[in-house]
């Protein structure tokens, strides 16, 4: 007997399932009539969607004054809210990309559904910079296009470097789903029985024949894709982080901030697809597909991102003492001590204490403190973005000057709209699109692997695995 | 269909049980020397560009060239609309100021590299198509399910109806079909 144990890889399709059924469990949902519930959640989502609707329509009437903002802090909900949105919109192309290339395969349970959570996040992020200006009917300005002063937009500034790296996010991200949906597309296609179907996704899928030909091309550019998107998600809280980090501002200027924002970003995101996640897979019983054992390797990552950006808030402190620059050493006193301390607290407790539960293998597997536990982490993330974001403002360098910052109700409103917008896209997405990336989980499973068959008989066996013999000595 | 069936004749389908088959069957193909022929599956087999001798896929140089388009058109843009067109001083510093241009380089490099590699892999794979004569053998419908499929096109030099089918039939077909346009 070795001492070694060898532990296989969890099956990454729990339950018999082949082909067909994995067809079937996915594509049934948009095929069968809507039920009842999904309406239900429908209204509640566009209840709140309306909210956000007057919210905003206020808004352009009255102008900001309407929200909390005074005159040390100009920069209140809608820059915590947009931070707090793009953020969690980083986990879906994390998830695509990335993981691809690492040739993650238990990525192919959840990419749609993290990608679709994506799509939304930066949607719902969006209408904060477009909103913020006051002027809205002048926010064509920050795009490169004449108008009547003759001006073009000022590169030389972040928060047009913003401009440029959420849309390009957006875009490329649309264009990665919508590429890994086609396939997928194809199958609703060719189970639809009704007219309206068959036309609708007939159109969207583009004509899709499962080509071998056209797989390879097709896996040629979802590669290149993934390289494309794999920098790009990183430069993308990189550049956020720049709006902060360029400035002057106590507690702002630092270099940490790019991978410090990065690694926030993958956390929040992270626990709002596992938030989703549990949810929907009960719902729709895919617990077959989206196991624990996904649930586990995410809780992992959020362990990893949660210590890293506890590190980077203890690496802040340290700097600023380390610089010996009075105004920074003030604002880390203040923000642990000075009025905004039941914020810093609170995202020091959500933040760096709430993951470190997930050392317990237990708990990583426990589907209701995971739940739980992801919920906090977005609270946590969202005062994060709130500390960052008043307490340099309000407490800057002239004490004089000093303010505290409340919002209003409809900052409120507008934070809890976006809300409806997000669930209503949602809910679209669950309804009319599979939530799980079909083709690529049928190209996981062991039937897909020619090597599966039996060279004589063409008959199917499942792999055995090979334990390697442990080496004698070191070679 | 049409009513007359030997002009029209597209190809010839075969369905066969799994991908081992599928692959097996893309060797005979092009080892026959067939050169329109294809294979179709639900996913991507693993292995299958070897079997059909597929070429390397042009989409890297298509993604290169809009990658150049990116990077020098969004310094063009800028350096244009920056120090020709209307030039500001901002604090003092160069009109070119290639530091601060890093972030909106990159960024349209990837957005631009990103349209190649999408609308390129549709150029090369011919889509959207709005007709396909498979698509008149109702079998078809399972490739995107658990079906296998291999055609070969009647366009092939080599294309004799008898013989494709003996082939396919060596090659353990379940299911031969004539496909017409």
């Amino acid at each position: 007997m070795s001492k070694y144990q060898y532990v296989p890889e969890p099956a990454l399709v729990k339950g018999d399932h082949d082909f067909a059924s994995l067809t079937r469990l996915v594509t049934d949902i948009n095929l069968r009539p809507t039920p009842k519930g999904w309406y239900l959640a429908m209204i509640g989502a566009n209840a709140l969607l309306f909210t956000m609707v007057v919210a905003i329509g206020y808004l352009i009437w009255e102008g900001t004054g309407i929200w909390g903002l005074n005159n040390p802090v100009g920069w209140g909900w809608a820059i915590i809210n947009f931070v707090w949105w793009v953020g969690i919109g980083h986990a879906g192309t994390l998830i695509s990309a990335i993981l691809f290339l690492f040739r993650q395969d238990w990525r192919t349970a959840i990419n749609r559904f993290a990608e679709a959570m994506t799509i939304f996040a930066v949607m719902c992020a969006g209408v904060f910079p477009a909103i913020h200006v006051g002027r809205i009917w002048a926010i064509y300005w920050v795009f490169p296009i004449p108008n009547q002063m003759a001006m073009w937009p000022n590169f030389n500034s972040p928060l047009l470097w913003d401009v440029f790296a959420v849309s390009t996010y957006f875009t490329v991200s649309f264009l990665f789903w919508y590429v890994g949906l086609v396939p997928d597309l194809a199958t609703i296609r060719d189970r639809a029985t009704d007219k309206v179907r068959k036309v609708a996704y007939g159109i969207f899928s583009l004509g899709w024949t499962g080509s071998n030909r056209h797989w390879w091309n097709y896996e040629k550019a979802y590669m290149i894709l993934a390289g494309l998107a794999t920098p790009l998600v990183l430069s993308v809280h990189t550049i956020v982080s720049f709006d902060f980090a360029v400035s002057m501002i106590p507690g702002w200027h630092t270099t940490i901030f790019p991978p410090y924002f990065v690694a926030g970003a993958i956390f929040s995101g992270f626990a709002m697809v596992l938030t989703l996640m549990i949810v929907a897979r009960k719902i729709y019983g895919m617990k077959e597909i989206m196991t624990d054992d996904h649930m586990e390797k995410m809780n992992i990552v959020i362990l990893v991102t949660g210590s890293m950006v506890g590190f980077a808030y203890m690496m802040e402190f340290f700097i600023a003492w380390y610089s010996g620059v009075e105004y920074e050493q003030a604002i880390f006193i203040l923000r642990a001590t000075g009025p905004y301390a039941w914020a810093y607290w609170a995202m020091m407790t959500c933040n760096v204490l709430s993951p470190q539960f997930f050392w317990s293998k237990k708990l990583r597997r426990s589907v209701g403190f995971t739940f739980f536990i992801s919920i906090v982490v977005n609270i946590g993330m969202w005062f994060e973005r709130f500390v960052i974001t008043v307490t340099s403002l309000a407490n800057d360098y002239l004490p004089s000057s000093w303010d505290y910052y409340s919002p209003t109700i409809w900052d409120v409103l507008t934070y809890v709209g976006t809300f409806g917008l997000f669930f209503t896209m949602f809910l679209l997405f669950l309804r009319f699109l599979p939530m799980v990336a079909l083709a690529e989980v049928k190209a996981v499973i062991p039937q897909a692997d020619p090597h599966n068959y039996d060279e004589e008989t063409n008959e199917y066996h499942a792999p055995e695995i090979e334990v390697p013999e442990p080496q004698s000595k070191k070679v | 269909m049409s009513t007359n069936k030997q002009e029209n004749l597209y190809g010839i389908v075969a369905e066969f049980k799994n991908p081992k088959e599928l692959i097996d069957v893309a060797k005979t193909m092009s080892k026959s020397g067939f050169s329109k022929f294809d294979t179709f599956s639900p996913f991507p087999i693993h292995g299958m560009d070897k079997a059909m001798n597929l070429k390397k896929s042009k989409l890297g140089w298509i993604v290169f060239g809009h990658a150049l388009i990116g990077f020098f058109g969004a310094i063009a843009m800028m350096y244009y609309m920056s120090v020709i067109d209307y030039p500001i001083n901002i604090s003092g510093k160069p009109f070119f100021n290639a530091p601060a241009w890093v972030p909106i380089t990159f960024e349209l490099t990837v957005l631009l590299s990103s349209f190649g590699a999408v609308f390129g892999m549709f150029f090369l794979n011919g889509l959207p198509k709005l007709n396909n004569p498979l698509f008149n053998v109702p079998r078809f419908k399972k490739v995107t399910d658990d079906a296998f499929f291999a055609c070969i096109e009647a366009d092939d030099n080599m294309f004799e109806a008898d013989k494709v089918k003996k082939l396919f039939e060596e090659a353990g077909a379940t299911h031969i079909e004539e496909v017409y346009e």
